[in-house]
């Protein structure tokens, strides 16, 4: 059955007799892109979305505002409740325990068994703990899940001191959490500053600057070896690598996270660190699919990591597999890499690659202004000039403009003379493109001249 | 989630250290305030010196305190417990404060005489505001004006208190400057000052009353429904109020068929809603932090079409009879009473109770834009010239939204704006007043509002930019 209908997926739908049962593991943001497609690309099929985490979806983005009175839980849930009825998309609260390819059909906690024709696999990630001792004492946590966040919000009560340890996008924001109820935080990172395993030097310091502000006591190049409990067993203090001890009563672990697989290790859906798929987000087992944080490319996209753990990635993995199982296959082809994040009070974009060092072709262009807290970095390729990345700080950049210069190979030139099209910023602004430009024409010797913002060409960005 | 206790203080989480100069603005703040309540209970506080407390203390108070409270942080968004509080959480505070409001209004509306103005001499409340209703033109004060110089007080105290919490946006800073200006200049100074110069409501020494016009040029109909009334237009004729009074019937009407279209062709309604008018300067003022309370359901926004249509409807036949019954002297169209059928009924139904009363009553229940979303038939009228003809859009940044959800909770006009932004399409909507707070908020500078060519105004990318999974022909 499941042949012809994929022989005949160029035909009228209505052609096919019989209605399969897609089942998604997980109500993620991959998850719940590839149920939407699904139904956008006309197929009915029958939809399950079974997630042990929530009833409904989520932004995993914004768990963190919730903890600081910003939003409550139903505000971070993107569609109203009367949604997935309307669109015909069931959903299940259910932890899967075991998936038995051979006989199609999934083992729920509790007994049940659930059968299916297609399954997609988007169970997302869990935080990382490296084996510390005492890690798995109380108070000790990531930030991930929904249930995370309760605890968290359990833990906080009474709290005099939390330790982040980890210094990547999760750490700044649990550090941000804890700020908003003024509970001290020391955050220990193994780098000499902020994030500089991603940022350049300049961003990572501007970063590490702004966190000063902020009161957090960033301790740089600085591990964590052990954490000690109290005799309740929670936390009562840590101890870095430096032999230094940090009395606090929550210790926030965010060194990264792994692809959430544990319950289909034994089954014989081939994994390495995630699901391996192909580029059609297809497994080595016909009719099982993975996406989002849990998948793993056997061959990764260009610069991208076999495994993409953000929002952005999860959700064209989506877009591309509902396709697919609405009966149009369709590859996931990511475009120019780009994303976004904040840092307490500073926005950050990225379009294209920027390492924290440029390439041996690249060269490198950095301006800041004088407040420290804005800044534009740009990356070519030395031989043919052409753009290759931009990371812009305290200022917003049009995603089409840059989207659209990366891929027609815009030269760093055009694209500094075209700058006012691709700002973002809101009116009255203050507008720093002409600084940018002539300390660009000064360092490099050019004669770049800014043109005009053109309403004309921005919209022939939008492709 | 267990959520944190919602605390009775005004003032929690936030920061741990009130210091001292907040304290003396918040003591000074809340002593103006009292100083209002005692003397509308008739204590005997000199008039003079009681007016200065009040609006002095308010003022000064609420500028002290959040100098202090905003300038010890570092700029950027500041909504750290919003809906931890009380006050503006439908907690106990928030409804002792609806209480108040509600009750305030209901009291100024239609019993006046309760907060002290009385003809023959004012007591309590009113009477603090002789002193400077004489001021300005040499009578004594009417529940309206106190009501004037509260409200503008209010707008200019908050706009104060606005400014310091959103400095790092240049857009909300002209934008609260605006808004401030145009109520303090145009609502309260430039037409008490006309009185004063007797343009308006002037008495002739024979005991005439020359009658009264609306000299707020910002108030446009059909927001200023009675600006056709045959009062209002035998006024502006009135030989004695000449030049101002044909003046302002010419920019009165100028106002709405040739300005509002114009201006909200080229910038959308929020030339209107958020820089200038007075019911929008107290909601982006005053109103500010109950913003988040507004409804983003789909019910609320089939309900909001069908309210803020049939307002405008009725205010347009209301109109339509008036300026018919004036021409024709008739009193009746139709065989029924201008008066009582159209003309009372919208006064009282509309005018007071929804756009006062429930308008700004109901802050801490409904959010700070109740009238501006349901009723307003000014907000429909430029509704449907921005959703059919105006260059302004709320542009979507491509494929950087997360889905936060932080644009739709702090949109005081219950846009969903997450559901056009995760999809990566522009936000066309008859209700936005263009506050620009979904820009600010939003943590990935996903939004912009911008005025552009109306052309692709609002399409609809059939998949988000960024992932070229399918090519799209061009
Ligand atoms: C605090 C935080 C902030 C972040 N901020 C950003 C950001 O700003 N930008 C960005 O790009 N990315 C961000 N990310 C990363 C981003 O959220 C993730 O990449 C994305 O949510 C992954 O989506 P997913 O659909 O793959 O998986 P998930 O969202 O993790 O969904 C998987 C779901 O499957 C459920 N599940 C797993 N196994 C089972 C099972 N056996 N049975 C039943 N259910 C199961 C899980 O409980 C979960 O609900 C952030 C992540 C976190 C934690
Ligand atoms: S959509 Fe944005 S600008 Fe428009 S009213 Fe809502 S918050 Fe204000
Ligand atoms: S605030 Fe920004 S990122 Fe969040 S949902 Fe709105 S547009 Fe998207």
């Amino acid at each position: 059955m499941r042949l012809t209908y994929f022989l005949n997926f160029e035909q009228n739908k209505s052609i096919r007799t019989n209605m399969q049962h897609i089942v998604i593991i997980g109500n993620g943001i991959a998850g719940i892109t590839t149920a939407r497609h699904i139904r956008k690309n006309g197929s009915d099929d029958a939809i399950t979305v079974i997630s042990a985490e929530t009833d409904y979806f989520f932004s995993r983005t914004a768990l963190m505002y919730i903890y600081m009175g910003h939003m409550k839980y139903d505000n971070i849930k993107p569609y109203e409740d009367w949604f997935w009825t309307k669109n015909k998309i069931d959903l299940k609260r259910a932890f899967v325990e075991k998936v038995d390819v051979r006989h199609k059909k999934l083992l729920l906690h509790g007994g049940e068994q659930l059968a299916y024709d297609q399954l997609v696999l988007a169970t997302g990630s869990k935080p990382n703990k490296l084996g510390w001792p005492g890690q798995n004492l109380k108070a000790v946590q990531g930030l991930y899940s929904y249930q995370d966040l309760e605890s968290m919000e359990h833990y906080s009560k009474d709290l005099k001191k939390a330790v982040i340890v980890g210094g990547g996008l999760i750490g700044i924001e649990m550090a941000e959490m804890f700020l908003s109820r003024n509970i001290p935080v020391t955050f220990l990172i193994r780098e000499d500053s902020f994030w500089s395993n991603v940022l350049p030097q300049e961003e990572s310091k501007m970063i590490s600057r702004h966190m000063h502000e902020h009161h957090i006591d960033l301790r740089t190049s600085t591990e964590l070896k052990e954490i000690v409990g109290d005799a309740n067993g929670r936390v009562r203090a840590v101890i870095t690598t430096e032999g230094d001890e940090i009395p606090c009563e929550f210790v926030g672990l965010t060194v990264g996270v792994s692809p959430n697989i544990a319950f289909i290790k034994d089954s014989e859906i081939e994994t390495n660190r995630g699901i391996l798929v192909d580029p059609y987000l297809a497994t080595n087992i016909e009719g099982v699919y993975a996406a989002g944080d849990c998948a793993e490319f056997r061959q990764p996209n260009g610069e991208r990591k076999p495994i993409e753990q953000v929002w952005y990635t999860g959700r064209m993995m989506g877009e591309a597999l509902g396709r697919t199982l609405a009966g149009k296959k369709t590859a996931y082809r990511p475009g120019h890499w780009f994303n976004s994040a904040k840092f307490l009070d500073i926005e950050y974009q990225t379009y294209g690659w920027v390492f924290p060092d440029p390439k041996e072709h690249e060269a490198d262009f950095y301006w800041e202004h004088k407040s420290g807290k804005v800044s534009l970095r740009l990356r070519w390729d030395k031989n043919t000039e052409k753009l290759t990345g931009v990371n812009n700080f305290g200022m917003r950049l049009r995603h089409h403009a840059f989207d659209k210069w990366l891929k027609d190979g815009r030269t760093v030139s055009y694209v500094l003379a075209h700058f006012r099209d691709a700002l973002f910023d809101p009116e009255f602004f203050k507008r720093h493109e002409q600084a940018i430009v002539d300390q660009f024409n000064l360092e490099n010797n050019t004669h770049i001249q800014l043109k005009k913002k053109s309403w004309q060409r921005i919209l022939a960005l939008v492709s | 989630m267990s959520q944190p206790d919602p605390s009775l203080s005004i003032a929690n989480p936030e920061p741990k250290d009130t210091d001292a100069l907040q304290k003396l603005g918040l003591a000074l703040a809340g002593l103006g305030t009292l100083v209002l309540f005692l003397s509308w209970g008739n204590l005997p506080i000199p008039h003079t010196l009681g007016l200065i407390l009040a609006i002095g203390g308010i003022l000064g108070g609420i500028s002290l305190y959040s100098y202090r409270f905003y300038m010890k942080q570092p700029p950027g968004i500041k909504n750290n417990g919003v809906w931890f509080k009380s006050l503006i959480n439908r907690g106990v505070l928030g409804w002792i404060v609806g209480v108040i409001l509600t009750g305030f209004y209901v009291l100024l509306y239609w019993y006046p005489e309760m907060i002290g103005f009385k003809p023959e001499g004012n007591e309590g409340l009113v009477a603090m505001f002789d002193p400077l209703s004489q001021f300005f033109k040499s009578t004594s004060a009417s529940q309206w004006f106190v009501y004037g110089t509260l409200y503008t007080l209010a707008i200019v105290s908050l706009g104060v208190k606005f400014l310091f919490k959103y400095r790092h946006s240049t857009y909300q800073i002209k934008r609260t400057l605006s808004v401030m200006a145009a109520q303090l200049l145009m609502a309260y100074l430039i037409p008490e000052i006309l009185a004063g110069l007797n343009y308006n409501d002037v008495t002739t020494q024979e005991g005439e009353y020359l009658g009264y016009y609306n000299t707020d040029l910002k108030n446009t109909w059909p927001l200023d429904y009675d600006f056709f009334y045959d009062w209002q237009l035998d006024a502006m004729q009135e030989e004695a109020y000449q030049p101002m009074g044909v003046l302002f019937l010419i920019i009165g009407i100028a106002m709405f068929l040739l300005v509002t279209p114009i201006l909200t062709y080229y910038v959308g309604k929020r030339w209107y809603c958020s820089w200038v008018c007075g019911c929008g300067g107290l909601a982006e003022t005053a109103g500010d932090p109950f913003r988040h309370l507004s409804s983003k359901k789909l019910s609320a926004w089939k309900l909001e079409r069908w309210l803020i249509h049939g307002v405008m409807v009725f205010v347009f036949i209301m109109t339509a009879a008036t300026v018919y019954g004036y021409f024709w002297n008739t009193g009746e169209v139709f065989g029924l009473n201008i008066y009582s059928t159209f003309q009372q009924p919208y006064g009282f139904l509309i005018g007071a109770t929804f756009s006062g009363v429930i308008g700004v009553g109901f802050y801490p229940m409904l959010g700070n834009r109740v009238w501006c979303r349901f009723g307003c038939p000014m907000a429909g009228y430029m509704g449907i010239i921005q959703r059919f003809k105006s260059r302004f859009r709320i542009t979507t940044n491509g494929g950087q939204c997360i889905s936060c959800g932080n644009c739709s909770t702090y949109c005081e006009q219950g846009i969903d704006v997450r559901w056009y932004a995760q999809r990566g399409q522009n936000i066309v909507r008859a209700s936005c007043v263009g506050c620009g707070v979904c820009s600010s908020v939003c943590p990935r500078g996903v939004l912009n509002l911008e005025n552009g060519p109306e052309d692709k105004r609002y399409d609809m990318p059939p998949i988000i930019i960024g992932n070229d999974s399918i090519q799209i022909d061009v």
